[in-house]
């Protein structure tokens, strides 16, 4: 490990460079691709820019990088017409265009290719490079070629970030403030060509896609900013670079560009399980805390419901008595009063009864208020018959907050009785407000 | 007679996939036949692993395995992560054959697959292939024999299961109000898929065999607006494809499959300009020659 680490081996030097550049231009690029749902045509380019390979190739008889990008960069231009075309003006849908532009292109790149390896030609040895990737073979020309194109990806992603982040997000109205949206799109995708056609020396055909989106997919469950995710989808880049060189350096029979993508694809689940708000353990403790939240405040307004039928409001209540107040799950009402006792707004008379201790009964107060409150409201001010207002009522008092609360009571005049003649409870009951 | 081998492969291999193919693209799902064609990769890898052979049913098992682990997984990013779909099926198909490529290298002795070979297959290799019983009677290329039980096999589901696949293809919640599983078509379509395309395999290679499954039926779909005539008129096409590409790959002396891929998007070029429904240049030619008839005519 410390070998590789150094880097003192010139070539471990240039293969790490190679891989690091490649990952992160094609990072960075891949988010203004991610973002406007590209993800698919990144990956037909990949392969459409095989027959612009084989053909420059053909007409030069030389294999130097720069030609060969020269043609990659038409070939993945026209598939971006033809899908455009497709898509556009015929009645196939936008996938089958893409599926079709792909297969046809890379089966037209196959076919010269074949020719060429079948003609003999001692020159050729090599081109199918683009179709595996080849970071492990990078040499010194590579390496110039690729920090160049490198650069030029990172010059004009700066310089036009606005407008690129605009289109990406709302064209409509990037149009409507006179950007020249068409060229700019255009710019755009000319950057994503450049960038598949380098980074699919690394990697090859098929992975080129997880090179493009996959750091970006991972970065975008991390933040809202296109600042900080076009950094966090590079950083992915780099490290997957890094580890993936580090891994085929260490174990010279592994691939280089599926261990890239194997590390890429690692980060994105770790990002999709654990990020805070939009990873999916976030979003799943929410869900529970918030049915939590509804199950305690149903069982609260059960307890407030038989206190004002029987004018008590914190006498004792049998488990019994609540079942028959609303039909409760057996085991979320277990729950739930266990769960309130330990938050001390029940305390827990003898097995299977239980009352409402002051604050709970503050709280039970609050919840029936808000129901009521917003049945009021629904009647008063929305039109809604009485006999409808129920269900919407139960759904809504558990997420109104105090503010809302404070508004309606406001909207309202700090009204005594629903629309079912029932008594708004509020805080205070002592001091009803001025009749 | 090597020649009509390799077309009779191109043939079965086209019409499978393109009867396949069009419920793919009915579905607005290309690009998951596109997926599981690529996923299906590790599959066969650990088939060939685990079971030291190139049986065939240990290999359709590993691949139907990964074809409906492949769906899965897509699903779960779109519907669990909430990750747009593109994204979805980008990070599980490349994330998948990653894994079969680097299987690949790490077994390279024990698995007799390599790289080009999953990319765009070897179908002049398809004589060489021969079936002999034990007696010593020739019957034939194996693979024509494998692809033909699979075509029966697909035959089959979509002749018995025309109506649930028809109607889960264009109205599925009808489908779901006349108790009609929508998930179990969907998920018998993409084993089916992920069988086809791994007998494919061999053949015509992960990529190419997209072409089969998407070009013909979107030809097919320029041309037709009936479900029916829709496959009839994709496995026409399929087999036409087979026969020219061939003898495209003989003048240009190439890749068979890549020639196949070439002559269906030839098809496909031909429909978009010339389909007598929506054909560019029928419509364009239309609009000179003949002069729309007004609506009644105005008083002047």
């Amino acid at each position: 490990m410390s070998d590789f680490f150094t880097f003192s081996d010139p070539n471990v030097r240039l293969v790490t460079a190679g891989t690091i550049l490649l990952g992160i231009s094609a990072a960075i690029v891949g988010t203004f691709t991610f973002l406007r749902k590209r993800a698919l045509v990144g990956d037909a380019i990949a392969h459409a820019i095989l027959p612009g390979v084989c053909l420059s190739f053909m007409i030069t008889g030389e294999k130097h990088p720069a030609y060969l990008l020269v043609g990659a960069v038409l070939a993945g231009w026209l598939s971006l017409l033809v899908m455009d075309y497709l898509s556009s003006r015929t009645k196939l849908s936008t996938d089958t265009a893409i599926g079709a532009v792909l297969s046809v292109f890379f089966g037209a790149g196959i076919l010269l290719l074949t020719s060429i390896q079948h003609s003999g030609s001692a020159n050729q040895a090599g081109l199918d490079q683009f179709l595996f990737g080849k970071a492990a073979a990078m040499t010194q020309r590579d390496i110039w070629v690729f920090s160049g194109v490198a650069v030029v990806l990172l010059g004009l992603v700066l310089a036009f970030f606005r407008s690129f982040k605009l289109i990406s997000f709302d064209p409509a109205f990037a149009k409507s403030i006179g950007l020249p949206v068409r060229r700019l799109e255009f710019l755009l995708s000319t950057i994503t060509v450049l960038a598949v056609a380098t980074g699919i020396q690394a990697v090859g055909v098929v992975l080129m896609a997880a090179l493009l989106i996959t750091p970006a997919a991972a970065a975008r469950f991390w933040t809202d900013r296109i600042q900080v995710m076009i950094l966090l989808a590079a950083a992915f880049g780099l490290l997957s670079g890094l580890f993936g060189s580090w891994i085929s350096y260490t174990a010279p029979s592994m691939p280089t560009g599926p261990w890239i993508v194997v590390l890429l694809s690692m980060i994105a689940v770790v990002s999709v399980v654990v990020a805070p708000k939009r990873g999916i353990w976030a979003r799943l403790r929410l869900q529970r805390s918030n049915a939590r939240k509804i199950r305690q405040e149903n069982i609260l307004k059960a307890f407030y419901g038989i206190g004002e039928a029987a004018d008590a409001p914190v006498a004792t209540v049998a488990v019994d008595m609540l079942r028959q107040q609303r039909p409760f799950e057996d085991i979320a009402l277990q729950l739930g009063l266990r769960e309130l006792v330990k938050k001390g707004l029940l305390h827990k008379h003898k097995p299977g009864s239980y009352a409402l201790t002051p604050t709970g009964l503050q709280e039970s107060r609050r919840v029936v208020r808000l129901h009521r409150l917003w049945e009021l409201y629904l009647t008063e001010r929305m039109n809604y018959a009485a006999d409808h207002v129920h269900n919407t009522a139960e759904a809504i008092e558990h997420v109104i907050t105090p503010e809302v609360e404070a508004a309606l009571l406001r909207e309202l005049d700090h009204p005594i009785l629903d629309p079912h003649d029932a008594v708004i409870p509020y805080q205070n009951p002592s001091k009803p407000s001025a009749s | 007679m090597n020649a009509f081998w390799i077309i009779l492969t191109g043939a079965l291999v086209a019409t499978s996939c393109g009867l396949l193919g069009t419920f793919l693209i009915l579905r607005k799902m290309a690009m998951v036949g596109d997926a599981i064609s690529h996923a299906v990769l590790p599959g066969i890898v650990i088939a060939y692993l685990l079971s030291e052979s190139r049986d065939v049913l240990p290999m359709l098992i590993g691949a139907a395995a990964l074809g409906v682990l492949t769906t899965f997984m897509i699903e779960f990013l779109y519907q669990k992560a909430r990750l747009q779909i593109d994204a979805s099926i980008g990070i599980t198909f490349t994330w998948l054959f990653a894994i079969g490529i680097i299987l690949i290298s790490l077994y390279a002795g024990q698995v007799d697959l390599d790289q080009d070979c999953v990319l765009y297959g070897e179908i002049a290799y398809v004589p060489l292939d021969l079936w002999i019983t034990e007696s010593g009677r020739l019957l034939g290329p194996r693979p024509v024999w494998i692809l033909s039980g699979v075509l029966a096999l697909i035959l089959l589901i979509i002749i018995l299961g025309y109506r649930g696949l028809k109607i889960t293809t264009f109205d599925p919640e009808y489908a779901a109000a006349v108790g009609i599983s929508t998930v179990f078509w969907h998920y018998l379509l993409m084993s089916a898929v992920s069988v086809t395309t791994v007998v494919a395999f061999e053949s015509v290679g992960a990529i190419l065999v997209v072409a089969f499954l998407i070009v013909p039926p979107a030809t097919a779909y320029l041309l037709t607006e009936k479900l029916h005539n829709m496959l009839l008129l994709t496995v026409g096409l399929g087999i036409l494809t087979a026969v020219s590409g061939y003898y495209l790959a003989v003048w240009i002396d190439g890749s068979v499959a890549g020639a196949m891929a070439v002559s269906s998007g030839v098809f496909l070029l031909l429909a978009v300009l010339f389909s007598p429904s929506t054909g560019v240049l029928t419509q364009r030619f239309r609009q000179q020659a003949i002069p729309v008839p007004a609506q009644g005519y105005k008083e002047r």
